[in-house]
């Protein structure tokens, strides 16, 4: 591994010169920002609506962050593009020919991918947080209250999570198309209504996506069987798999 | 130097190369040349790892590929000219790659200058003529001022000019002593550029020689005689010290005599004549010939090369040597 040095700054390169990282990763940061601005500002408005234990249990952090659910997407088009741009360019072969330690690439190429999207989801967590909380008005929070900094945290983990997971999916259908067809609707659609279907809401709580989001809460759910550190822990260990599953598949297939 | 030893491909039950044997040496241009399907390209991606054989193996200077410390700085490719980002800058598509293998960024813009995309340096591959991304491609594949470069079909969507000056690249390096091979279903553009010849069909090794031995071999001129005395010609034809060998449909050719002198003699034999012809058996046309049996050897029982019962009555020789100059090397 004495290239590898070598290996992330020429991944790190390659992630700074195509212009889809900075639209995903700007897109990812506004959409959840601005959703999470206007959820939070009806919620204002309308928080007399709800009923007394909807009252109980609302949670304002989960709230400001609501915009995450559609700023995920634009998370999962980040970690789907670093690797998948490789496939439909044909540039892998190129790569390859210049790293032939195949893991070697891989993991740089995710560790560099992972740290850029860490930054931009920890500043998208606590941005949508302080623009949320202004909206929320008289049922806001602050970052000093119990577990707050822990869900604002878990929200910035939470993003990067979901980018490393699409990384590892992209890995192993070694294309853009496939994976964000898979990825787009998985998330935003599959999970979230089985998650609401009593049956298989017992399955839907073990998705990568609905454990994850346990560590962005600052009130848990009564029906989920872990806390926010358990949900967490499933998530991460989706998220492993999958990038394991891109590792072997990129060393056991012909480039 | 590249080696082969042994190497095999197969996809499911399809075998696409077969048993390749065979080095390609310093200081030359190594024409690879085979139809369209033959298993060239399959090849050359072994060459990199990008393919991993089924049985045998490629060694680079004696090293796996994957073994080798920046690659670049060794061995430079040409396999597929869109081989890049087609979103992000010539330059920085290069720089990428300089990057990964410790390659100074001045080289980057020398590679550049060298394939005349300088003017072009910043802008997106995507926008390139299938030129013009071929000259980047073959600029990523100068970048480490390698010894070994591979140029997969590098003529294809290059003008006139471009043909020139790749040809010309390849020679100096070869003089410079570098390693090239050099891909092509052309046995014209061969013939202009290789000093050796590996030549495949359906993925078997069929000839692994000189280019001069290749013509000396195949481009023979012979006078096709057809006759309705056999006997008579034979006679005659031998009594005056000519060759004479028969094929098939009653058709017999007379080898390295110029045509008059075979009309000469046979006149004064007056041996009765239906056909007396010169004929030139082209170099694309004993490349055809031999690619072609291939295919015939392919369907047929696992018997190695059987003889051939017409034309390229060279090839099976060249068979037997390849070999054994696969084994020596």
């Amino acid at each position: 591994m004495a290239d590898a040095s070598a290996v992330l700054r020429s991944e790190w390169l390659k992630i700074r010169t195509v212009r889809s990282t900075a639209w995903t990763l700007a897109s990812a940061f506004g959409i959840t920002v601005v959703f999470g601005a206007l959820l939070s500002a009806l919620t204002n408005t309308g928080f007399h609506n709800l009923t007394k234990s909807q009252q109980l249990t609302f949670d304002p952090v989960s709230t400001s962050f609501s915009g995450g659910l559609l700023g995920q997407l634009a998370m999962i088009a980040f970690g789907v593009l670093v690797v998948g741009s490789e496939y439909t360019t044909g540039m892998i072969r190129t790569s390859l020919a210049a790293v032939p330690r195949r893991g070697t690439l891989y993991l740089c190429k995710v560790a560099v991918a992972t740290v850029a999207a860490l930054a931009v989801a920890l500043v998208t967590s606590f941005v949508s947080f302080f623009v949320g909380q202004a909206a929320l008005g008289s049922h806001s929070t602050t970052l000093g209250a119990p577990n707050v900094l822990r869900a604002l945290i878990g929200g910035g983990l939470y993003m990067t999570l979901i980018a490393v997971f699409a990384m590892g999916v992209a890995t192993m259908l070694r294309s853009s198309i496939l994976a964000m067809g898979i990825l787009m609707p998985f998330f935003f659609l599959v999970t979230e209504i089985l998650a609401a279907v009593p049956g298989a809401k017992t399955v839907a709580h073990y998705f990568p996506d609905q454990a994850g989001r346990a560590m962005t809460r600052v009130v848990q759910d009564s029906g989920t069987p872990y806390g926010p550190w358990g949900g967490l822990a499933i998530m991460v260990l989706w998220v492993v798999a999958v990038v394991v599953g891109g590792y072997v598949v990129l060393q056991k297939r012909d480039a | 130097m590249i080696e082969l030893a042994g190497v095999t491909k197969r996809y499911g039950t399809k075998v696409v190369v077969s048993d390749l044997t065979f080095s390609v040496q310093p200081g030359a241009v190594t024409g690879f040349l085979g139809p369209n399907g033959a298993g060239k390209s399959t090849t050359m991606r072994m060459m990199l790892d990008l393919d991993r054989p089924t049985a045998g193996q490629v060694l680079i200077d004696g090293k796996r590929y994957a073994d080798l410390q920046n690659p670049l700085r060794i061995v430079g490719a040409l396999l597929d000219a869109k081989a890049m980002h087609g979103g992000r800058s010539a330059r920085d598509n290069l720089m990428c790659l300089a990057l990964s293998n410790r390659i100074p960024a001045s080289r980057v813009d020398e590679v550049l200058e060298e394939v005349g995309l300088t003017a072009v340096a910043r802008h997106r591959p995507k926008g390139f003529s299938l030129g013009m991304g071929q000259r980047l491609g073959i600029a990523a594949a100068l970048l480490g001022d390698p010894e070994i470069l591979i140029f997969d079909e590098p003529v294809n969507g290059l003008d006139p000019e471009g043909i020139h000056w790749i040809r010309m690249l390849m020679r100096s390096r070869a003089a410079r002593g570098c390693t090239v091979l050099v891909s092509s279903h052309l046995m014209s553009e061969m013939t202009l550029t290789a000093d050796n010849l590996v030549v495949i069909g359906q993925g078997k090794l069929l000839a692994n020689t000189s280019m001069s031995e290749f013509i000396a071999q195949n481009s023979r001129t012979y006078v096709r005689v057809r006759t309705p005395e056999p006997e008579k010609l034979r006679d005659a034809l031998a009594a005056a010290g000519m060759t004479v060998v028969t094929a098939p449909d009653g058709v017999f050719e007379v080898v390295d005599v110029p045509v008059e002198q075979v009309g000469d003699v046979l006149a004064a034999a007056q041996v009765g004549l239906h056909e007396l012809s010169p004929q030139h058996a082209s170099l694309e046309e004993a490349f055809i010939q031999m690619t072609g049996n291939a295919t015939e050897y392919r369907s047929g029982p696992a018997a190695p090369v059987p003889g051939q019962p017409n034309g390229a009555a060279a090839t099976p020789n060249m068979q037997q040597e390849s070999l054994a100059a696969g084994k020596e090397a």
